[in-house]
């Protein structure tokens, strides 16, 4: 088991190095004169040229990338163009909000997710079961950010009961939460459906059943935890999804993230917040995956910790 | 034992007139299938929308008119006007065509970079599928829309830049699928059989096991088309994508956000159009599914 983990973990870095380098080629990837563009269309020669010296965009590629590197490891993501402070400090500001509301979405997902799967499971092609798939297809298809904008017509505009952006109480992560959770709910209720669907019809539940267990026991106790295999990897999976769309929701809720802070420094053109927001993001997300694995090795025995992965 | 020439011939005999059937088939299983012809209908709609926009409606999509900013719905403006007088309706059916172009084209990019590199990985094992997968490790640790927004942060802003980075965002989906049904095919008798007449490389990639991955590609584009759909709405709900006054869905959306008290209309149409399409598309994705798995075939 624990040379599985340090394998997963071994893998990673390769991963994380790659990361870095692509996300170091993404200034040096500009059309045209890096330098001319990070510093804006109405720059000095002379802050082109500090630019071009800070970034040592006229040494070779493996210097700037060394240096690059030794940079990093130290925490020193260089500074914002347009504020002048620390890329670091700007993105630790704003990572714990980013981090509040995935994860206050992917709480509300999994409830709202596998209750409705497990319920349409038991009880299939029942009115229940046909309007939360209806409603699970609309979710997956619905735009995240045209949710968000249409809580807020009701629930801000309309009804006026919970704040429609910002930052403070928990009224104000109420609605970007459950915009940003909803469509992974619509995933994790098909897939719990589907799961269980498959489990129930396998023989050990028919056995189960013919004990004489009762059909609660069976569903829950015999069934639910096989069924959880494909829901925990779907999960994992989703949590990207949820960063990804983070970047939306926050930027419809003026929530101080950083995905609204990346696409701010997209539109200023200030490349060194994106590289570093891109970088966290990434590399948040890889951590992510590798607990996703470890869970999941846990959960399905037939995994092998050995050196062959997989059955 | 056959001879050389007649074991060619067989090989082909026996896939051609299979193909046709097994299209046959796949079509009466789709055609029974309630919500599939829901999303084809849906899907066919938009796309008689996207060639006959101009015929639809009188009026012109950018085209400015004042006097009638920000009008609600009324007869001749059947879904109100923007902050600059234009047909909220009419934007949103030209609309469409940006739509379908961007999921259409940037799927299309990822296919013609994600399937090859696919197939030669699994085909050809050994270093190179080593390297190709490390490759897409990295690519796959952006999350969802991210290594989209990164590529436009590199290419810069615009609707063409959109669809390179949203296809280059589907390229790893493309790889991973290739490159699993490439494996699994290789090992078939067949293949075997075709090495052993001395076929070619190439030509038993193209001929032999293409043919066999097509399903799965078929399905996860449809998908992919509603995947990219999103994800450009969303590039240009960020400002990143379609720039004024393209009557693009996701900007419209966003423009619109300003007037949400006085004239939601500017939010919700543009939203729902999206909604549509993209469920019209996994609707059709669903349907696919299932009528090219012979497994669910049979047991339906």
């Amino acid at each position: 088991m624990y040379g599985y983990i340090l394998r997963r973990l071994l893998l990673a870095i390769p991963v994380l190095i790659g990361v870095s380098i692509l996300v170091f080629a993404i200034i040096r990837l500009i059309p045209g004169d890096p330098a001319r563009a990070i510093a804006g269309v109405q720059a000095s020669p002379e802050f082109i040229e500090q630019v071009r010296r800070d970034l040592l965009l006229d040494e070779g590629l493996h210097v700037q990338y060394y240096v690059y590197m030794t940079n990093l490891l130290q925490g020193d993501l260089g500074r914002s163009t347009f504020t002048r402070r620390p890329v670091t400090v700007e993105l630790l500001q704003r990572f714990p909000n980013t981090i509040t509301l995935a994860a206050t979405a992917m709480v509300i997902a999994t409830i709202i997710g596998m209750s409705a799967g497990i319920i349409s499971a038991t009880k299939r092609y029942s009115l229940f079961d046909n309007a939360s798939m209806l409603a699970a297809l609309v979710g997956v298809a619905a735009p995240v950010f045209w949710l968000g904008v249409m809580f807020q017509l009701l629930f801000s505009v309309q009804l006026g009961w919970l704040p429609s952006g910002g930052i403070g109480t928990w009224k104000h992560l109420v609605l970007p939460a459950l915009t940003l959770g909803l469509a992974t709910a619509a995933l994790i209720a098909r897939i719990t459906r589907s799961s269980m669907l498959e489990v129930l019809r396998q023989d050990y539940i028919t056995t189960a059943r013919s004990k004489g267990l009762v059909e609660s026991v069976v569903t829950y106790k015999h069934a639910l935890k096989n069924a959880m295999i494909p829901v925990v990897t779907v999960m994992g999976l989703q949590f990207g999804t949820l960063l990804g769309g983070a970047v939306l929701t926050e930027t419809v809720f003026s929530w101080p993230g950083i995905g609204r802070l990346m696409v701010d420094s997209i539109l200023a053109r200030d490349y060194p917040v994106v590289q570093g927001a891109v970088l966290l993001l990434a590399v948040f997300f890889v951590l992510i995956n590798l607990v996703v694995d470890i869970i999941y090795a846990f959960l399905d025995p037939r995994i092998s910790y050995g050196s062959k992965k997989g059955e | 034992m056959f001879n050389e020439k007649g074991q060619v011939d067989a090989v082909s005999k026996l896939q051609t007139p299979k193909r046709d059937t097994e299209l046959r088939q796949v079509w009466r299983h789709l055609r029974r299938n309630r919500m599939a012809m829901a999303g084809l209908i849906v899907l066919v709609i938009f796309l008689l929308i996207a060639i006959f926009a101009p015929f639809i409606t009188q009026h012109d999509p950018i085209q400015r008119d004042f006097g009638r900013a920000l009008d609600l719905p009324s007869e001749e403006h059947i879904l109100g006007n923007d902050w600059l007088g234009r047909d909220n309706f009419t934007r949103i059916l030209y609309g469409s065509r940006i739509s379908l172009a961007i999921g259409l084209i940037s799927v299309t990019i990822g296919m013609l970079l994600g399937v090859p590199i696919g197939a030669l990985s699994g085909y050809y094992g050994g270093r190179f599928d080593i390297l190709i997968q490390r490759v897409i490790d990295i690519l796959i640790a952006f999350p969802g829309i991210l290594l989209a927004i990164v590529v436009v942060a590199i290419l810069g802003v615009g609707i063409e830049n959109v669809m390179i980075a949203v296809g280059i965002a589907s390229v790893p989906i493309y790889t991973r699928l290739v490159r699993g049904s490439v494996l699994s095919v290789k090992e078939q008798g067949y293949v075997a059989a075709a090495k052993a007449l001395g076929i070619g490389d190439a030509r038993i990639i193209i001929r032999h096991i293409m043919p066999n991955c097509l399903g799965p590609i078929i399905v996860q584009s449809t998908f992919q088309i509603a995947t990219a759909i999103l994800w450009a709405a969303g590039l240009g709900f960020l400002g990143l994508g379609a720039q004024p006054p393209d009557p693009e869905w996701g900007r419209m959306l966003s423009d619109g956000r300003q007037y949400i008290r006085t004239a939601h209309h500017l939010t919700t149409y543009p939203g729902l159009a999206i909604l549509f399409m993209v469920l019209g598309f996994n609707l059709l994705g669903d349907g696919l599914r299932d009528a090219l798995d012979p497994r669910s075939r049979k047991y339906k």
